[in-house]
């Protein structure tokens, strides 16, 4: 609606995603691998000071890193994975969970706004690490051969839907499941900062070039950009949390012989 | 949404399904010496915070556990001495009411006895003395007919009524003799 305003309008596209280097002599380095960057030393610092002496009675630090590690632990890591193994996973999802949360929310965070992970290298990058971690997790348990025939040959089954159903298992879990998992976020967070910056610019265009009543109606659009920035919020959050969700429950079926 | 990124694919903007390497190789990177971290210290960290705190919870619960079952054997303990208590105050109270029975019973046993004794005492003083008495009214009753008859003789024995006179003045002599002429 707002991309037929005036002749002098571009409407945003995937070259709003394609950033002008920090650096003269860098021409890859761009503000969203400084911030990936940067999202590390924010977490290691955070969680650094969190942890670094945990009393019985913890510190308000103390107890939001807490918070956020117990949640993942307990809801993420444990109730998926099963008590028993847990711990050995529970490095990995945390460390996904709070890397995308943080990488996410940089898109709604004032002057930075933008998400690092509407770039799809870095989702590319995060799921090529939870692929190999839970097809090596089901060949170490259960053989090389065994994981695959519990994968692709579940038992319960009548023997002639074997022809339909093995191969489609085999697809899903080798292929389209790294293919979703990193698309899924990637999408995500590439369509909501279109999303932004369609209201945000289009608003500020109606504002500077409009005339009289699309001056007025930009207020409108303005509206609608800081309604969609809370709901951003809501899915940058929610992504981050499906991300790691999806993690455990793929490293939990490597592990089980049941499928 | 759809047609918007179709065509701005089709145009000069670049494509972005297509990943730079270099998002791929810093992602790895930083998620790297993130894991690294995560891994070596933060849940080492809060795992032994979290062991201790289960513990230490634990460990005030057995405690007071502890405590509570110590308070009841003291309870129980307390209640055993008050019965033991209780019942041997009964058992002196009663040990105490048997023997004031006794010794009442001794006591009036006594007092019977004595009284017995009195009284058999007292009586054979009576008989003694009543046959004291009758053995001198046997002496004396034998004089005194011969005195009696003596004076009725020395008088005229044919006056009735001189004859009454001298039986009343000899019983009025009789009552105010005194009782020494008796052996």
């Amino acid at each position: 609606m707002l991309a037929e305003e005036g002749e002098g309008y571009t409407p945003p596209g995937s070259g709003d995603f394609k950033l002008p280097p920090l650096v003269d002599n860098l021409e890859w380095f761009t503000k969203p691998y400084l911030m990936a960057l940067v999202s590390v030393g924010i977490l290691v610092a955070l969680f650094y000071f969190a942890a670094r002496r945990p009393q019985l009675v913890p510190s308000r630090l103390q107890f939001a890193g807490e918070g956020i590690y117990g949640f993942v632990r307990r809801d993420l890591a444990r109730d998926i994975i099963g008590s028993n193994d847990f711990l050995k996973f529970l490095p990995l999802i945390f460390s996904l969970f709070i890397f995308i949360a943080l990488n996410n929310v940089f898109g709604i965070i004032p002057f930075i706004q933008f998400p690092t992970m509407s770039l799809i290298g870095f989702p590319i990058a995060l799921t090529l690490i939870v692929w190999i971690t839970y097809n090596w997790v089901g060949m170490r348990r259960q053989g090389v051969v065994g994981y695959f025939k519990n994968m692709m040959f579940p038992p319960g089954v009548p023997s002639w839907v074997y022809i339909l159903l093995a191969p489609l298992e085999l697809v899903s879990t080798v292929f389209v499941r790294p293919l979703t998992l990193s698309l899924r976020l990637f999408a995500n967070m590439f369509a909501g900062h279109l999303l932004l910056i369609v209201f945000i610019l289009g608003g500020e265009y109606m504002l500077v070039e409009g005339e009289g009543v699309v001056k007025v109606l930009s207020i409108g659009a303005f509206a609608m950009g800081i309604v969609m920035t809370f709901f951003e919020l809501l899915v940058q959050l929610l992504q981050a949390y499906i991300f790691a969700l999806l993690t455990a429950l793929y490293i939990a079926g490597a592990m089980s012989e049941e499928h | 949404m759809d047609t918007l990124l179709v065509v701005r694919a089709a145009g000069e903007d670049p494509n972005p399904l297509v990943p730079h390497v270099a998002e791929i190789i810093v992602g790895l990177i930083a998620f790297g010496i993130l894991y690294y971290f995560v891994a070596k210290f933060v849940v080492p960290r809060f795992e032994k915070a979290f062991a201790e705190r289960t513990e230490a919870i634990e460990g005030g619960l057995a405690k007071a556990e502890v405590a509570q079952a110590q308070a009841a054997a003291a309870l129980e303990q307390y209640q055993a001495q008050l019965a033991d208590a209780r019942g041997e105050a009964g058992q002196i109270r009663e040990e105490a009411r048997a023997q004031g029975a006794a010794i009442l019973a001794e006591m009036r046993q006594q007092a019977q006895a004595e009284s017995d004794r009195l009284v058999a005492g007292a009586q054979a003083q009576i008989e003694a003395e009543r046959a004291a008495a009758v053995a001198s009214l046997h002496a004396e009753v034998g004089t005194l007919a011969s005195e009696l008859a003596e004076k009725i003789v020395g008088e005229s024995l044919s006056d009735d009524e001189r004859q009454q006179r001298v039986i009343d003045r000899f019983i009025a002599d009789l009552e105010n003799q005194p009782s020494g002429r008796a052996t």
